[in-house]
């Protein structure tokens, strides 16, 4: 029951939202106007899938936005310059995330230090590569950032494909299945023979991998980078993996939501400028959207747990 | 190809695991001392035992969780090759249903299915599993209501561990061969326990084994063809059913005797016990002065009963500096000690309110309190300002105790306070428990322990989450206990 209604409240907030957009700003309503309304939302959701995929094995990931930063540096500098070492940087990086989950479930670290730590590590390297903002986009990826679909711009199409994608992936797969069984019950699939650690490694080489595609559309839109580029998305994507009614424990995600959960928050955020709210207060405004929806979800849960007990007793 | 019931192709004089002479110690504690069992095809072996007698850690060696630090196991249908214990076991057709559920609540039915059967993967797998659990749901439980698409979590108690059940026995590649039913019908009501019963006796005519753990003893008898008693690690009795009474069964799985009894100090009980103090909804009470025993298997809602007392009673503000109960925890990782804490710090705790001047701690007072501790109950250190743990379990337990009596409670609440505690520190504890009871306290105790339980004035044994019996006074033995903890009728009926 609960978990098939469960996307309804990303939908319904993001409608809302989307109404309110249209109703201050009609003009929004047209092929340029949601492209550059959902532009900026492909890497935060690249972004927030990452961080799902940790969430998913009961980890939270407080990397991502510097993670982002540093792939995003390489993709302007290597990438560009030479492609060759910029794919073996960017597949290094995903093999150290599997490393980091391995490191955390074998020593059974706290995931939110170990991430911490490491948030500097990615911070300090984009720092190194990139001390001014510069770069330059590789060609292959502006030209596909900037393709221009019949019908449809390009930033729904890309998002109605991570998130089809991630779908099948997560929800349909049978290693879907047990990468999201090891946040549900690690010790059941421990017992039936399977290795948690590998796993595990599995789930957070995935968040490397989403946070790699991230950076790279990053670079793609900006067309230059910054080792501050995307510092902010470590909270944006945590925030839109629970806007999506995904839970920090237990292995309840949802791709779908995670992807409408960042369009939430990218929306929210043009939102306020359509408001003309001063820049100083957008942040705060933000967090306001943020707590109105998860109260809501709240009442929802709550309710249902109601009826739940007293069918049960 | 996905049969449910029997298993195919096992010869049966060959046995499907055997274990002969298996140890596992865990520290100095024996969990199993020395155990053969054999189980061979057709066969359903009742496994019975009081507490700590060594059943799950019985079960971990067979399903290959454990690896005896002595002894060997033998499968029938693996080669002994490489391997972790879990894959072999499960190679050879060795299932185990848990008593703790160990279901993914965020999955559907049919993604559950796919923990244990590693072979569903690939295109389809999906609609192989839902056959597959759908199949075995409707073999062992004909006319559930379990779609395979449901998600777990939304599940009642019962389904989900009729999920559990069917899973273990749910055909694929490695068919079932045996199959391990821990409690399986604790939380199934009488109709779905019956169904059980049936599939299980189908099962084992049909070429399959079942090893079956249960406080019922009626169910046991109803299904097993052989009888297994376990008592403090090791096999005591192995006869076909048909040889036991339950009578039998109970005396064979209690000590010699009471052999106890006389450490018993009478107390004049008379004199020492006051007014009721205490009456909680599920029909437990004390009165002043009494020390009061929780007793019965392990999980039977004792420790629950205890908490919702003592959350009942405590957390309000105004009492601080008085609080009406104390609580001695068990579990001293969990919710005792503070690891990174000195001893003294650690036996303050509760008291620092009445400690404190003007929101400061005076460290004089709490040092006086701690050395007066110290030397009541004898907690063996040079240094109260050393590391709580730098302690023995025994000690550590001490200082818990001294937190718990330094209070001015007059109610104390200990939840298995003993678990890991030496024979000495044991018998100083229960000195402590009579004498502070003679002064007018009145303890609450769970223990999994019989001889702890021969310690109390009045005791209540919980079956079910359910007070199943109150025994006082020279009823108080291990006998009328385990005959309390155990349901002797039939299948729930």
């Amino acid at each position: 029951m609960n978990g098939k209604y469960r996307i309804l409240l990303p939908v319904l907030s993001l409608t809302v939202l989307l109404a309110a957009v249209f109703y201050l700003q009609p003009r929004a309503m047209s092929y340029f106007g949601l492209n550059l309304l959902f532009n900026l939302a492909v890497p935060i959701a690249l972004a927030t899938i990452a961080q799902m995929m940790i969430m998913m094995v009961n980890d939270i990931d407080l990397s991502v936005g510097t993670f982002v930063s540093f792939v995003a540096c390489v993709t302007a500098t290597f990438l560009n310059d030479a492609p060759l070492i910029g794919v073996a940087i960017l597949l290094a990086s995903i093999l150290a995330y599997a490393a980091i989950g391995a490191l955390i479930h074998i020593r059974q670290l706290p995931a939110i230090v170990v991430t911490l730590g490491m948030s500097f590590v990615w911070g300090g390297l984009a720092v190194l590569l990139l001390p001014s903002p510069g770069g330059a986009a590789p060609d292959w990826i502006r030209t596909i950032m900037t393709v221009k679909p019949p019908f449809v711009p390009m930033a729904v199409v890309a998002c109605i494909l991570i998130a089809g994608l991630t779908h099948l992936l997560i929800m349909r797969s049978a290693t879907g299945a047990i990468l999201r069984a090891v946040g549900g019950n690690a010790q059941a699939v421990a017992r039936s023979g399977w290795s948690v650690t590998k796993l595990k490694a599995g789930a957070y080489a995935l968040a490397g991998l989403f946070g790699v595609l991230a950076g790279v559309c990053l670079v793609g839109l900006t067309t230059s980078a910054d080792a501050n580029i995307a510092l902010r998305y470590t909270l944006l994507s945590i925030a839109g993996v629970i806007l999506g009614g995904g839970e920090f424990t237990g292995g309840r995600v949802s791709p779908v939501g995670a992807v409408i959960g960042a369009l939430t928050l990218a929306l929210a955020g043009s939102f306020l400028s359509f408001m003309r709210l001063s820049p100083d207060w957008q942040i705060g405004a933000q967090g306001a959207i943020l707590i109105l929806v998860l109260a809501v979800r709240l009442i929802f849960s709550r309710r249902n747990r109601k009826w739940r007990t007293s069918d049960n007793g | 190809m996905e049969v449910a019931t029997g298993a195919g192709g096992s010869k049966p004089d060959v046995p499907l695991v055997a274990l002969s002479g298996a140890c596992v110690h865990f520290g100095a504690v024996r969990a199993l001392d020395g155990v053969s069992l054999t189980v061979r095809p057709g066969e359903c072996v009742g496994l019975i035992g009081h507490n700590g007698a060594g059943k799950s850690t019985a079960v971990n060696v067979i399903n290959g969780g454990l690896t005896p630090t002595d002894g060997s196991v033998h499968y029938a249908h693996s080669p002994e090759t490489k391997g972790t214990g879990v894959v072999r076991a499960r190679a050879s057709g060795i299932r185990s249903v848990f008593q703790e559920l160990s279901l993914c609540p965020n999955l559907s039915v049919l993604e559950n299915l796919r923990v244990p059967h590693r072979d569903l993967k690939g295109i389809g797998w999906r609609k192989a599993a839902a056959e597959r659990i759908a199949k075995a749901l409707d073999e062992v439980f004909p006319g559930h209501r379990i779609e395979p698409g449901m998600t777990v979590g939304d599940l009642t108690l019962a389904e989900r561990q009729m999920v559990e059940i069917a899973a273990g026995f749910a055909g694929g590649p490695s068919p079932a061969r045996l199959v391990i039913l821990d409690e399986p019908t604790s939380s199934l009501d009488a109709s779905i326990a019956r169904q059980l019963l049936e599939h299980v006796r189908r099962f084992c005519a049909g070429g399959g084994a079942v090893i079956f753990i249960s406080h019922m003893l009626g169910e046991v008898f109803e299904v097993a063809s052989r009888i297994d008693v376990m008592k403090d690690g090791k096999i005591i009795a192995s006869r076909p059913a048909s040889d036991f009474t339950q009578q039998g069964l109970i005396d064979a799985m209690g000590h010699v005797a009471s052999e106890k009894t006389e450490a018993r100090v009478a107390v004049e009980s008379s004199q020492r016990i006051g007014d009721e103090v205490l009456r909680t909804s599920e029909g437990l009470n004390a009165r002043k002065g009494e020390i009061v025993g929780l007793a019965g298997l392990a999980g039977h809602g004792q420790a629950e009963a205890l908490a919702r007392f003592f959350m009942s009673r405590s957390g309000n503000l105004r009492r601080v500096k008085n609080p009406d109960v104390a609580f001695v925890a068990g579990d001293r990782g969990r919710d005792g000690v503070m690891p990174i804490w000195s001893i003294l710090r650690n036996l303050t705790l509760t008291h620092l309110p009445s400690l404190a001047r003007r929101g400061l701690v005076s460290a004089e007072a709490e040092r006086k309190l701690g050395a007066d501790w110290k030397q009541r109950i004898g907690i063996r250190t040079g240094n109260l300002d050393n590391l709580i743990l730098s302690l023995s379990g025994g000690n550590q337990q001490k200082v818990l105790f001294a937190r718990a009596l330094a209070s001015t409670a007059p109610i104390v609440v200990m939840d298995d306070p003993m678990r890991g505690v030496d024979v000495g520190t044991k018998q100083e504890a229960y000195d402590m428990i009579r004498r502070e009871a003679a002064s007018g306290r009145t303890f609450l105790w769970y223990s999994t322990e019989t001889d702890e339980v021969c310690q109390c004035d009045r005791v209540f044994v919980f079956r079910n989450g359910r007070i199943s019996a109150e025994l006082t006074g020279g009823e108080i033995n291990e006998e009328n206990i385990l005959a309390a903890s155990f349901q002797m009728q039939g299948a729930g009926a």
